[in-house]
């Protein structure tokens, strides 16, 4: 049984997503334009890149670090500990399947378009070991504001607070202002339940943002983990905007992995499920920022 | 559990309910034709047919298709073809007909083509039929519902079937759900041989069906990988009165991701069922649903694109579409963008909302300038992210009349406000 609620193996490498000023990070297809272009961003915001996988450029250097064969080379040269990858969709999930192989501690996949059963066949090898944690794909990445920036999003907009950030839209977690975007996909490595453990477990995250939309269960998931582990005098403020209240049944918007079909999925459903949590779920993404501020100072 | 079973039926529900959705999918659909064409060739029983897009056609191959019973059947993406009828044609004639001659299956084809055909699923001016196949009837002893699709829960494919075939799985999940089946396929391993017997026995074929049904069920199995489909249904999955199994029905979801590796599928779409619009805007590679307000969205990211209509929703007004640009969009597609989301006369106002990060202010901000140059309705922009200052100096200076807006609400309540005017 593969089921994701089987596999407490992998539940152990959630708090690898915990990344810092010392994470060390390679970027897989980094001479390709994306890895490029965001490489140097992520370097100039200060994020500890030591090195490149790139197969045709090993031996060379670009961005002023190192470029490898693959990601085992890498990792026993350099000692890194994660990576992104910036790899076009139809060579993406190899690229997954190196840095497992390599046993990694943390990958990011920013790729849009990975076909669904090349990631079916990833996850079935992520819930079977404890080394690897993935987010994404088709996702922005993570950030830990001010320390390390995993991704593509526009890194003044954050700063180093206390609110942990989760969402499936990239650029609706830029509306909201450690941030992990989980990504769009149906089969991705890392679901809101993943993020709420690590951001309940941790003493600094005081307030927690949640971003969904329709499709799929995972907000009903989250929901019911939140009901079952956040309560009581420890209980951290939750805040939570789903989008798609208004879109059309039998339609997928944009992500592959948002889909109402015969009525499940909704974003209705969602929302009084998150309610019944104890969750706050605002009407606009914009309101998310003072509502968990004002919620935080109020504990 | 059976909330599961009740979610992976729902879900190979909506495929046949997907037509009754007046706005078209953007999946790539089949005609039953080339469905069926696909399972042929992968080693799957589908009954003989032809296809024919004239009445001379249909002569010239009935010559070498010679069968006892002779079922024509309209070729249209809509369900429901059977108790449907055609526009200025006979009382009595469907999108299928039956019958024991060939004359008469030449005449009911003759009926058909170039005739449109309203069924349920149809929207009221009904569907131009430029196709019909003539298929090898059967005599169905007993009709069963099979179905391959990915499922999120078991992080890979499950195999749902029931033996009560031929009608709309959805109602049976809710009147006899035992009568539902769920069997999930460890994807490193592919499904066991004691998978394949365990489901024909729950579909109740007995004897040498059950090797008949079983072989048939994994080579449905080997096929749904082969293609990157997201689902497969064949409803009715059936047993003929001489003790053969065949898949009468074929309904195939793609995973759009895939299309790089199925470029022979994805070149059979059909898309002349489509909205136009949704049909040039795949061509530009933008996302775009067509609805039915008058506000036009055009916004980078599908979450924010979604809120972006939920906010306009909020301000009491209605989106004429879903539109995401994504994150690299070009000039030559904001402009594109812009006619299509424009094409409409219904459209009152365009209310651009785009937080870069990938993308570059300044940049979208050049590209958005030379589209709008010509509108005549009016344009609501808000801008937001990397270098949004020179991307909001650039709109300043342009000498447009944008209406700029600070924040999502800000934006969709002045576009209501502009739609109203």
């Amino acid at each position: 049984d593969v089921s994701r609620s089987a596999s407490s193996l992998y539940d152990q490498t959630r708090s690898n997503m915990k990344v810092n000023k010392k994470t060390r990070v390679l970027i897989q297809g980094i001479t390709g334009k994306q890895g490029t272009f965001h490489g140097k961003q992520m370097l100039d915001y200060g994020t500890t890149v030591v090195g490149g996988v790139s197969p045709g450029k090993a031996g060379s250097t670009h961005l002023g670090v190192p470029v490898f064969r693959d990601v085992k080379e890498a990792r026993r040269e350099t000692g890194a500990d994660a990576s992104v990858i910036y790899v076009p969709a139809p060579f993406a999930a190899a690229a997954i399947h190196e840095a497992i192989d390599a046993e990694l501690p943390l990958v990011v996949c920013i790729t849009e378009g990975v076909p669904q059963l090349d990631m079916v066949r990833v996850k079935a090898r992520l819930l079977e070991q404890n080394k690897t944690r993935l987010v994404g794909p088709n996702c922005p990445g993570l950030i830990r504001p001010e320390e390390c920036k995993m991704g593509i999003t526009p890194g003044h907009i954050h700063k180093k607070g206390s609110i942990g950030i989760v969402s499936r839209s990239g650029t609706l977690t830029y509306e909201a202002t450690l941030c992990v975007g989980i990504g769009g996909d149906p089969f991705n490595g890392t679901d809101f339940v993943d993020c709420l453990t690590v951001f309940l477990n941790d003493p600094e995250t005081k307030g927690i943002i949640l971003i969904g939309e329709i499709g799929g269960s995972a907000e009903e998931e989250a929901a019911a983990f939140l009901r079952d582990h956040n309560k009581g005098a420890s209980a951290k403020p939750v805040v939570s905007f789903i989008a798609g209240l208004t879109a059309p049944p039998g339609r997928r918007m944009g992500h592959a992995g948002a889909i109402i079909s015969g009525g499940k999925g909704g974003a209705e459903g969602k929302i009084q499920a998150l309610k019944d949590a104890g969750v706050v779920v605002t009407t606009s993404p914009a309101h998310l920022g003072a509502t968990i501020f004002e919620a935080v100072k109020n504990k | 559990d059976s909330e599961m079973l009740g979610r992976a039926a729902s879900r190979i529900a909506a495929s046949q309910h997907r037509a009754q959705i007046i706005t078209q999918l953007r999946q790539l659909n089949l005609q039953e034709y080339q469905s069926k064409g696909i399972l042929d060739k992968n080693g799957c029983s589908v009954q003989k047919f032809v296809t024919a897009t004239s009445l001379q056609e249909a002569e010239e191959k009935l010559k070498d298709f010679n069968v006892y019973e002779y079922v024509v059947k309209a070729q249209i993406l809509a369900g429901g073809r059977g108790k449907g009828r055609f526009i200025g044609g006979r009382k009595d004639l469907g999108g299928v007909h039956i019958s024991y001659k060939p004359e008469e299956a030449l005449s009911a084809t003759k009926e058909m083509i170039g005739r449109r055909l309203v069924t349920k699923q149809t929207p009221k001016e009904g569907v131009l039929v430029e196709k019909v196949m003539i298929a090898e009837g059967v005599t169905i002893k007993r009709e069963t519902y099979l179905a391959v699709l990915m499922c999120r829960e078991t992080n890979g494919p499950v195999v749902v079937a029931s033996p009560a075939g031929g009608v709309d799985i959805e109602h049976t999940a809710e009147v006899s759900p035992e009568l539902i089946f769920k069997e999930p396929i460890n994807i490193r391993e592919g499904m066991t041989d004691k998978q394949a017997r365990r489901i024909a026995r729950n579909l109740q074929f007995k004897g040498d069906l059950e090797e008949k049904a079983a072989v048939e069920i994994r080579r449905l199995y080997e096929l749904f990988l082969k293609v990157d489909a997201t689902q497969v249904e064949i409803n009715p999955f059936v047993e003929t009165d001489d003790g053969r199994v065949f898949c009468v029905d074929a309904k195939m979801n793609f995973d759009d991701n895939a299309a790089f590796r199925q470029r022979e599928i994805f070149e059979m779409e059909d898309t002349s069922d489509k909205d136009p619009r949704e049909v040039a805007a795949n061509k530009l590679n933008l996302n775009y649903i067509g609805m039915d307000g008058n506000i036009a969205c055009m916004v980078n990211g599908a979450g924010l694109a979604m809120a972006t209509m939920d906010a306009i929703k909020l301000n009491g007004g209605e989106p004429a579409n879903f539109l995401d640009v994504g994150g690299s969009v070009s000039d030559e597609q904001i402009m594109k963008a812009f006619e299509i989301i424009t094409q409409d006369a219904n459209v009152k106002c365009v209310l651009v909302n785009v937080f870069c990060g990938i993308l570059n202010c300044a940049t979208f901000a050049r590209g958005a300038i030379a589209a709008f140059k010509n509108a005549t309705i009016p344009v609501v922009v808000r801008l937001e992210g990397t270098n949004v200052d020179e991307g909001r100096r650039l709109l300043r200076e342009s000498g447009l009349s944008v209406i700029t807006a600070d924040g999502l609400d800000d934006a969709a309540a002045k576009a209501v406000a502009a739609a109203a005017k």
